[in-house]
């Protein structure tokens, strides 16, 4: 497949039509302003100039441009290409401006050399290349934390650079909380190797045994003899290590060398302030949303106003005299504007007078039916993939025989990312090749969804990571980009792509509503005997990941996938033993499954904070039912069965439940407390959950107020067992990001919208948490629950995402216990609170 | 287009636009600064905060003609070659994650401690109120604003 117009044979412009005669070639390039031509990779980061001195470093010889050119990890300025960008990361010769023919080419760099991910220069420090982008939950500051303490350089030794489909191998960007426990490993092991061979090196040049050496800091001495040092620099700066790597695929690569015994790291467990803080502290980082470059104009969206309509026509004359007004683009339902100036982009996109037909049947139900819809559709047979569906023992005979059974139906809406920046991307087609700068926190399937989208060679296609908006899988399915490439594409030019805050708001990537109904059978001692968990999810059409066919605009341009695909679906994750058991987890249609403004993707935890409300409010409220303090009774289920193979994960999932309640200091005693006659109620709640390997507990203290509805969380705890802590600081800043964000889509967060169109649309009808609803107090307790903590092998699992999870029951637990009534239905705005307080 | 002439940051700008432009753009794409950020073109989320007169403004619906008063932006706010007190709360509390809407809170922060320089937990709060964070990272801002005007009243007492 490919959009809109090209040569088949292959993908370039066709020269006919071009509706802009400056073909982005060779004399452009001489141009640039000496500012942009100097900004680094990821940025202006003024706080480290040795990144800076790194780049610069890169040009200077021709030994060094030969260098890069064969290890794959320079392409532009060679190949005698004009590419409008390739001046500004700042190293490589000038582009020469010829007129060659021969498009940029951007081979994947080879993730078996180990020059791919590593480069010693002349004066000793490193640049380590990573294929992940940092979300600001600091993955990039540990990755080096890790590679330099495996290389034995101190921190400020070395620089990332990060998420360049071009330079930094294919370890897939971010997603799944896996940065730190699966990639930063690969880079661990790598670093290890470089150091070997240092240490070989060095061995040769002083006649000893590598035994006989010590580093400290990039500099190898004779343990004899002190004064007999060689530097990193001396040994390899500025020339290739030539090493082959093994592994069958980039997870597994490693070299020879073992990697160090965790009692071993220096820099790994420190709090080491995050490289990125002081550049977005300063406004010296550039961002994608910053980059410029010359000949870009701007272009803007015009969205159907009704999912699922018809695009009828378009009266171009309504926007005529808009100045600059460069083209009107549209292709299927994709409209858009392009001007030579922003805010003319923006008019022309608010002027432009486009009719559309609504379509025959409506796309969805409205939100205030939601439920109840999806309570009566049809589930869809087989959908939720590996893990929708489990049965264990006889859950339907435990339940007709248990002393008491215990129902209840919980209810979550459609949650948007929202994210505080709209989608941007800025995409420069010059010379047959096309580099999008984008935040996309998955560069490497957005580079390959674009090309497939465009009919380009991925050869061609280029994307650079830089610093956004929070991604949070927004990002996993960046739309922007495509879009840019397509605009620039048609119009030979560079384009820069933003959306406005009300499509964002209304047509991003949602999080699935569920609709989730459980019953619980007690015996005659309280304990639980049956659990059965029925799970709806409205995720019939999942976007993917950078899919060509799934994003927004080839959804627009009537491009399909064979068949909608259901994202996963699974029940709540936890170590509870319960002898009969059933979960269930199925998804819903709704008429509508594509160009629709409920397009599910990834959002930070999919599935993770719905499925846990539900899952462990249900627990209080089988805790309640016997009777029984909540953390007692939890306790009581983790510690119920012993013969599972899962014995490391329930030991660290007690160890988070117990580690919160003493943070806490709970009170054991059953839920709810005495209720007061007070207008202001306080009370305190529990969840748990795991992921992955990750174990987690909160504890939230909230007050309801009972004449308005309104509920403060004033006090949290969160109990984290993330096995190995890189660094803590940065650790403890993600995981207040996870509570903070769990409160915001528990009380307020809810994506609304009637029978034709999501109404919610801004700040206003789709409101965040803000200032005056932060927690008085955040407690976050470091837990290392493994059986013997201190392995030499100890690893580190995931935490970018696990400490969400637990949040909207934790909450929803504590509001019982201050008030006697149980919250199904998210969110918590102060009017439900206030309807079922009664 | 008309002529505009701008302050920003201390130095006087003389610019050909329509003076109907948000002041946003202008800072932008004809200034090419980088601190304040689109996040809403509705005056609702902060991104795109900019001190006028010391007064933390909303630059996406400002337009340019309305913005005759002496601008600084983020990159304005050290002086002498020095980071702000408030800035550097934000870097020893650590407090960015993505960062996007730091210049807002940054900027607010600024302008909430000239008028009010030891503001209370509460004060705090209602102050910083109307700039959104996404990451939620409102409980480091308010810890990193104490921080900032414990600094300043220290400083003030070394003067």
């Amino acid at each position: 497949m490919s959009a809109g117009r090209r040569d088949e044979r292959n993908g370039r412009m066709p020269s006919d039509g071009e509706p802009d005669g400056r073909a982005q070639r060779g004399p452009r390039a001489g141009r640039h302003d000496e500012r942009m031509r100097r900004t680094p990779v990821n940025g202006d980061r003024q706080s480290s100039p040795l990144f800076d001195e790194a780049v610069a470093r890169w040009g200077d010889t021709t030994s060094r441009r030969d260098f890069l050119k064969t290890s794959g990890l320079f392409v532009f300025g060679l190949s005698g290409v004009g590419v409008a960008g390739a001046g500004r990361w700042g190293f490589g010769t000038e582009p020469s401006g010829d007129e060659s023919s021969e498009p940029a080419s951007y081979p994947d760099p080879d993730f078996l050399a180990l020059d791919s991910w590593l480069v010693v220069h002349e004066d000793g420090t490193a640049t380590f290349y990573v294929g992940k982008t940092d979300g600001g939950q600091g993955t990039g500051t540990a990755t080096q934390q890790m590679m330099c303490d495996e290389l034995d350089l101190a921190f400020d030794q070395a620089t990332v650079v990060m998420g360049r489909t071009d330079m930094t191998v294919d370890q897939g960007g971010s997603g799944g909380s896996d940065a730190i426990e699966r990639d930063a490993m690969v880079g661990r092991r790598i670093a290890a190797e470089a150091r070997r061979v240092l240490l070989e090196m060095a061995s040769e040049r002083f006649g000893v045994p590598v035994e006989a050496l010590g580093v400290s800091e990039g500099v190898i001495s004779l343990r004899e003899d002190a004064s007999r040092t060689v530097s990193y620099g001396e040994l390899i700066g500025g020339r290739r290590f030539d090493v082959a790597l093994t592994g069958g695929n980039i997870n597994a690569t490693t070299g020879v060398a073992s990697i160090k015994p965790v009692q071993d790291l220096k820099l790994v467990g420190q709090s080491i302030p995050r490289y990125d803080i002081p550049g977005k502290v300063d406004a010296t980082l550039e961002w994608a949303v910053d980059v410029r470059v010359p000949g870009m104009v701007h272009a803007r969206h015009v969205r159907p106003p009704f999912a699922g309509a018809t695009l009828v026509g378009i009266d171009e004359s309504s926007v005529r005299d808009v100045p600059g007004l460069i083209r009107v683009v549209s292709e299927g339902n994709y409209v858009a504007v392009v001007c030579e100036r922003e805010e003319h982009a923006i008019e022309a996109a608010e002027r432009l007078v486009v009719e559309w037909e609504k379509p025959a049947m409506a796309p969805f139900p409205a939100s205030d039916d939601l439920f109840d819809y999806m309570r009566s559709a049809e589930r869809v047979p087989g959908s939720g993939g590996r893990g929708a569906a489990r049965t264990q023992g006889d859950p339907d005979g435990a339940l007709a025989s248990a002393a008491a059974v215990v129902e209840a139906a919980y209810d979550i809406p459609f949650h948007g990312h929202t994210a505080i920046g709209p989608a941007h991307a800025l995409a420069d087609p010059s010379d047959g090749q096309m580099t999008i700068y984008t935040n996309d926190m998955k560069p490497y399937s957005h580079r390959t969804g674009i090309a497939e989208f465009l009919g380009m060679d991925p050869e061609q296609v280029r994307v650079i990571w830089m610093e956004g908006p929070q991604l949070y899988g927004r990002t996993a399915a960046d739309d922007a980009g495509f879009e840019a490439a397509y605009l620039a594409r048609e119009l030979g030019r560079p384009v820069r792509v933003q959306w406005m805050r009300h499509e964002e708001t209304a047509w991003d990537t949602k999080g699935p509503a569920f609709a989730i109904d459980l019953r619980g059978g007690l015996d005659a001692e309280g304990d639980v005997v049956a659990l059965d968990y029925q799970g709806r999810i409205a995720n019939y059409a999942h976007v993917g990941y950078n899919q060509a066919r799934t994003v927004l605009i080839a959804q627009l341009m009537g491009f399909r996938p064979e068949r909608p695909s259901p994202g996963g679906a699974r029940g709540p994750d936890e170590m509870y033993y319960i002898p009969n058991r059933r979960q269930e987890t199925r998804a819903v249609r709704f008429p509508l499954a594509f160009e629709t403004p409920l397009r599910t993707g990834n959002l930070r935890d999919p599935n993770g904070p719905q499925t846990t409300f539900a899952g462990e409010s249900f627990i209080d409220e089988l805790a309640a039912a016997a009777n029984a303090d909540p953390v007692e009774f939890r306790l009581r289920l983790l510690r119920g069965a012993t013969d599972d193979d899962e014995a490391f994960r329930r030991a660290r999932s007690i160890a988070v439940v117990e580690a919160a309640a003493e943070a806490y200091g709970w009170d054991a005693r059953p839920s709810p407390g005495t209720v007061g006659g007070g207008r202001v109620l306080t009370g305190r709640g529990i969840a748990y959950a795991y992921r992955a390997r990750t174990t987690i507990a909160v504890i939230a203290e909230v007050e309801v107020d009972r004449g308005t509805g309104r509920v403060w969380v004033r006090r949290m705890v969160c109990a984290h067992d993330c096995g190995l802590v890189i660094n803590p600081n940065s650790l403890e800043s993600t995981i207040q990001g996870n509570l903070l964000h769990g409160i915001s889509r528990t009380l307020y967060e809810e994506v609304r919208f009637d029978g034709e169109k999501v109404t919610s649309v801004d700040w206003r009808t789709h409101p965040t948490l803000t200032h005056m609803d932060t927690p008085e107090r955040i407690d976050v307790v470091m837990v290392n629950g493994d059986p013997n903590p201190d392995r030499p092998d100890l690893r580190p699992y995931g935490a970018g995402e696990p400490s969400h999870r637990p949040v909207p029951a934790a909450i929803a637990n504590a509001i019982y216990d201050a008030t006697g009534v149980r919250m199904r239905r998210l969110p918590l705005r102060p009017e439900r609170v206030l309807e079922e307080l009664g | 287009m008309s002529e505009i002439t701008l302050r920003v940051n201390g130095e006087t700008h003389t610019l050909d636009v329509d003076p109907s432009t948000p002041l946003l753009y202008v800072l932008r794409n004809d200034l090419g600064l980088r601190g304040p950020r689109f996040g809403c073109g509705l005056a609702q989320c902060g991104t795109c905060t900019v001190l006028m007169d010391g007064r933390a403004i909303r630059s996406c619906n400002r337009p340019v003609s309305r913005s005759t008063g002496e601008i600084t932006t983020l990159e304005g706010l050290p002086e002498n070659g020095e980071l702000h007190p408030v800035q550097q709360a934000w870097i020893d509390e650590q407090v960015p994650q993505c960062g996007y809407c730091q210049n807002g809170q940054i900027l607010t922060a600024a302008a909430l401690l000239s008028y009010s320089p030891s503001p209370s937990d509460d004060e705090i709060r209602e102050g910083m109120n109307r700039v959104l964070c996404r990451c939620m990272t409102y409980y480091r801002i308010q810890s990193a604003v104490k921080r900032a005007a414990e600094a300043m009243a220290e400083g003030e007492v070394d003067r």
